[in-house]
Formats: structure tokens, C-alpha cells, sequence
């Protein structure tokens, strides 16, 4: 069985990001870049059940503009197998087109999992991987913190409201990871080294025959309105004073 | 044309984030029709159809919507999704998994987590963790919102909508649903509570979140949240986790104990009407947001305010 895990470059999470003043955008210009936390734990996943024999092969797929590739290549030193690059003139594409870009992939592929991370820390969409299992009519698993593949099937836990789930899918399937599935490997120099001779084939987005226009116009991005800092209560009994004042206890 | 919400419910009950959600719902100016899809569930019908401004509650009641799996009930939402301008529904766990399936089999791009509607195609959500918010205008002819419902005021009772029965829609097999382990407890939901005391990494142990923040949660009524590193130190469970991957509230009264204030964990609590951080560093970030600090030994400070509450209470 081939894995199929679909991997983002975003802004590093550990960027505390600058909001551009006059409100048409982030920052993104000279910002240290990484794959999606998320969709590392989706590799790391990938090459679990690889290793236990579950799998055969592991290809990570991107989607974006130059040096979307170096986010393939992590996910190459991390172990997957190869890359495809689906190559597109501008970063951003929207869920719903990147969901339709990989429904082209898969059917050309044919995996027998499509492993996603939950959501993007730059969007923080969390479409992707319900789309594609809809458009390809196959079972989903959202939020996994479990999994275990049987004989044509594969049984998912699930961090749900209020507690877990456990669901059985028929695969082929989709599963989308959280974050306490399990903790991702760091590539190591030798395997950084072996990465740069996997091959990573190149895709023009074009060539899909998908309308990549956005259907939703970014009218503007601006800073969060903040809370100010109230005051320091000197004791446990002003406080509580304070809170009896505000109606709140 | 209408707007139709999907509830949040246990078939039993309804969540109250459905509330919220049909506050915004409502604010797109179009009669607003509620679905309740599940097994046994005319009792969240029922509670739906009480909702002040509900035109009609469509009921989708069957062995198959059980568990509320992604596949079938997505199923009925294309199904009846031609009738409607806008289908929206609260960020719930369950409703997250549905609606963009939805999206995709429609045809439209989904706007997730709107936080305010501007007008009926145009809505702020917020991108990378809160730390900005994006406006955008939806160009598809129908739209597919979620809603952060903590940015939304609940609304209230008093209506006398007529409750629909819908037969359902085909629905595709390949899930099966296998178990459920829900945290049973005394306590409010988080998500709907009025009060929440959260505990940080600081709080040290499991053992110390059940001898110091509990009881002062006890003593207000309150739910227990925590924040990512004490989850991920496994001082909590994960489902009690606030922040940008845990839970986004907003109660009344939210009161951080030993919380630095990490940008992820501000993301899930500062629409909070009132925050209260205790932390002994007096320059942790989150004191930057609380409207009441105290500076301190949580050991010393939260069993004193336990014992004080408990007094004011009597």
C-alpha cells in the first residue's frame, strides 16, 4: 500500500508574525519557513506504518511556488520515498483548489491512505482533508490520535468534543492527525544528505486543467484588537472584592 | 431564500454554542431554519424550535445520522443545501468534519471560524493563531461558514418554531462507528461555561491540578481548562486544553493559574468578559490581557481564594 501524505511550507510556528500596516497582508518576505506541524505528524505517521510494514512507499506532495520544493525535502529526510512538487505561480491556493489538485494526484497515484495534517498554522483552514475524501467518495477520519490498519481496513481514534471516538474505516481512507498522535522524528544529517537523491517529480499546476482562481477576495488583514492589562490586586481578598464588583461571582 | 444552521446537539440536548451560532446565522438577514440530525433527537428539536427567530426546525431523525458520522450526515446537508442561500454551522468537532465536505460537494469554498458578519457574503476570520484578522467576501453564489461561537452573544429563548421531520438522504457505508469514551463529570462543558479556572505547566503535576485548581473550581461553579504545556506535560487531558489547537472560549470569568500566556493559549480565552491570571513571574504576558493580576505562589494564592469564595458563597 502506497501513503500519500500532502505537505505545506508555512511560516515557522515559532514566528511571532508582523501584520503588514496598511492592512494587505502578512509579512512574508524574509520569514524562516517550515513544513505545517501538523502534516509533519502526518509524514511521521506515514513512515510508522511503513516501518511496521503496513506500507510499501511514502510520497509527500506539495503545492506552491519556488522553494515549495525544500518543504518536500524535509519530509524526503525525514524518510518519505520521493516528492511531487505541484508547481503553481503564487503560494496561497485555496483548500477547496488544493483539495481538486490532490483528487488528480491520487487517482494518478493510487494510494491506499491519504494522510493530511488537521489544519495549516497559517490559515488555519481545516478543510483539506474532509474535501478530498468527499470529492473522492472516500471514508474520513478527522483528528486522529490513533491508528491501527487491519486487512483492508484501518481503525481511527479521534479527539472529539468531550473525549475520543473510535471509528473503522474501509480504506482506501483519508486521516487528518492531531497533534497527539505521535511526536515527529528530526531528520539526520545522513538521511538530510540521502534526501537531495530522492527524486522529486515536477507537476505545472496548468497542466491539471483546475481553475486555480480564488473564490474568496481577502478584503483586508489587520492586527487582532487587543485587550489592555488591567490592574495587579495587592491580595486574594481585593481580588476577590474586584470580582464580586464585576458581577462575575 | 433561507439560511439554514445545523445544531449542535447529543440528541438528547442542545448545546448551547447552537445559540450562538444562530446569533450569526440570524445576522445575515434571511429566515434561519435549524436541522437536528441524529438518533432520538427531538428533544434538541424541541429545544431548537424555542430559540427566539427560528422559522422552522428540520428533524433528521435515524438509525443512520447515530454519532452524527461525516459521511451521511454531509450526505443530507448537499441534499438539502439547493434550498438554501447560506449553510452555517458552530466550529464543534463534529460540524468541522461535515461542513467542508459539504463545501467540496457544492462546490464552494468554505469560510472556517467567523468571528463576525460584516454582511451576507462578507465575514472576519481569524488566520495564524489569532494574530491577524482577515476579511473576506465570498464570491461562490452560496456560502459554507463555520462560526467561532465565543465571538458571538447566545441568542435567547422564546419562539415557537414547527418542528419538520426529513427523511433522510442516501448515505455512502465505509464508516463504521466503533466506541465513544466521553469524560463523564460533575462539572459545566467547557465550551459552555460561565466560570473556567485553567492551569498551566506551573500548576507541576496531575496530582496538583486535582488538590488546587479543582477545588477552586468546585467552589465557583466552574469548568477546568488547561493550557497546551500542561497537556502536553499530561498534567490534563487533552480535551480540557484551551487555545488555538484546544478549545476557543469565552465565558464570563476566566481565571489562569500558573499560565505564562503563550500567543496559542491567548487565542482560546481573550474574548473572556473577565480574565484573572495568577502567575508568579509579574511580567508573564498573560497579565498583559488579565483584568485582575495577582502576583504569587499559586500554592499559597488559589487555596486561599478557594477557601475566600467559599466564604462569599456561605
Amino acid at each position: 500500500m502506497k501513503i500519500l501524505v500532502p505537505v505545506k511550507r508555512v511560516v515557522d510556528y515559532n514566528v511571532k508574525i508582523r501584520v503588514r500596516p496598511d492592512g494587505s497582508g502578512v509579512e512574508l518576505a524574509n520569514v524562516k519557513m517550515s513544513m505545517n506541524p501538523f502534516d509533519e505528524i502526518a509524514i511521521e505517521e506515514a513512515l510508522r506504518l511503513k516501518e511496521a510494514g503496513k506500507a510499501t512507499e511514502v510520497i509527500a506532495v506539495s503545492i506552491g511556488p519556488v522553494k515549495t520544493d525544500e518543504t518536500i525535502r524535509t519530509a524526503l529526510a525525514m524518510g518519505a520515498d520521493r516528492g511531487i512538487w505541484v508547481k503553481t505561480e503564487e503560494a496561497g491556493i485555496e483548500p477547496l483548489t488544493v483539495a481538486k489538485i490532490l483528487r488528480k494526484i491520487v487517482e494518478a497515484e493510487g494510494p491506499g491512505l491519504v494522510i493530511l495534517g488537521k489544519q495549516a498554522i497559517d490559515d488555519d483552514a481545516n478543510q483539506t482533508g474532509q474535501m478530498l475524501s468527499a470529492l473522492l467518495g472516500w471514508p474520513q477520519a478527522t483528528f486522529a490520535s490513533k491508528v491501527v490498519v487491519g486487512e483492508g481496513k484501518i481503525d481511527v481514534t479521534r479527539e472529539i468534543d468531550g473525549g475520543l471516538q473510535t471509528l473503522e474505516l474501509a480504506l482506501p481512507a483519508v486521516l487528518t492527525t492531531d497533534l497527539r498522535l505521535n511526536e515527529p522524528r528530526y531528520a539526520s544529517l545522513p538521511n538530510i544528505m540521502k534526501a537531495k537523491k530522492k527524486p522529486i517529480e515536477e507537476k505545472p499546476a496548468a497542466d491539471l486543467g483546475i481553475d486555480l482562481a480564488p473564490r474568496l477576495d481577502v478584503l483586508s488583514t489587520l492586527e487582532p484588537t487587543g485587550r489592555t492589562a488591567g490592574k495587579k490586586v495587592g491580595s486574594v481578598a481585593e481580588l476577590v472584592g474586584d470580582l464580586k464588583q464585576a458581577g462575575v461571582i | 431564500m433561507a439560511t439554514l444552521l445545523f445544531a449542535e446537539h447529543d440528541d438528547a440536548s442542545l448545546n448551547p454554542v447552537t445559540a450562538r451560532a444562530l446569533t450569526a446565522a440570524r445576522a445575515l438577514g434571511a429566515p434561519v431554519h435549524v436541522l437536528v440530525v441524529g438518533e432520538n433527537a427531538r428533544p434538541a428539536a424541541e429545544a431548537a424550535a424555542r430559540l427566539e427567530g427560528v422559522a422552522e426546525v428540520l428533524l433528521a431523525d435515524a438509525p443512520v445520522y447515530a454519532h452524527r458520522l461525516a459521511e451521511p450526515v454531509a450526505s443530507l446537508g448537499v441534499a438539502l443545501a439547493g434550498e438554501y442561500d447560506a449553510l452555517i454551522a458552530p466550529s464543534t468537532a463534529v460540524w468541522k468534519s461535515v461542513l467542508p465536505r459539504i463545501a467540496a460537494l457544492i462546490d464552494v469554498m468554505q469560510v472556517s471560524d467567523a468571528i463576525a458578519v460584516i454582511a451576507p457574503d462578507i465575514f472576519e476570520r481569524p488566520i495564524y493563531a489569532g494574530n491577524a484578522i482577515q476579511r473576506v467576501r465570498v464570491r461562490d453564489a452560496r456560502k459554507v461558514v463555520t462560526i467561532r461561537t465565543a465571538a458571538f452573544a447566545a441568542t435567547g429563548e422564546g419562539g415557537a418554531a414547527p418542528i419538520r421531520a426529513i427523511t433522510p438522504a442516501d448515505a455512502p457505508a465505509g464508516t463504521l462507528f466503533v466506541g465513544e469514551q466521553i469524560a463523564a463529570s460533575e462539572r459545566p462543558d467547557l465550551t459552555a461555561a460561565r466560570i473556567i479556572v485553567s492551569g498551566g505547566r506551573a500548576v507541576g503535576s496531575a496530582e496538583n491540578f486535582a488538590k488546587v485548581i479543582e477545588p477552586l473550581a468546585d467552589a465557583l461553579g466552574a469548568a477546568v481548562g488547561a493550557s497546551r504545556a500542561a497537556v502536553d506535560a499530561g498534567y490534563a487531558p487533552n480535551d480540557w486544553q484551551v487555545g488555538q489547537t484546544g478549545k476557543v472560549v469565552a465565558p464570563d470569568l476566566y481565571v489562569a493559574v500558573g499560565i505564562s500566556g503563550a500567543i496559542q493559549h491567548l487565542a482560546g480565552m481573550k474574548d473572556s468578559k473577565v480574565i484573572v491570571a495568577i502567575n508568579k513571574d509579574e511580567d508573564a504576558p498573560i497579565f498583559s490581557v488579565a483584568d485582575f493580576g495577582l502576583v504569587g505562589d499559586l500554592f499559597q494564592l488559589v487555596p486561599e481564594l478557594t477557601a475566600e469564595i467559599a466564604k462569599a458563597k456561605a
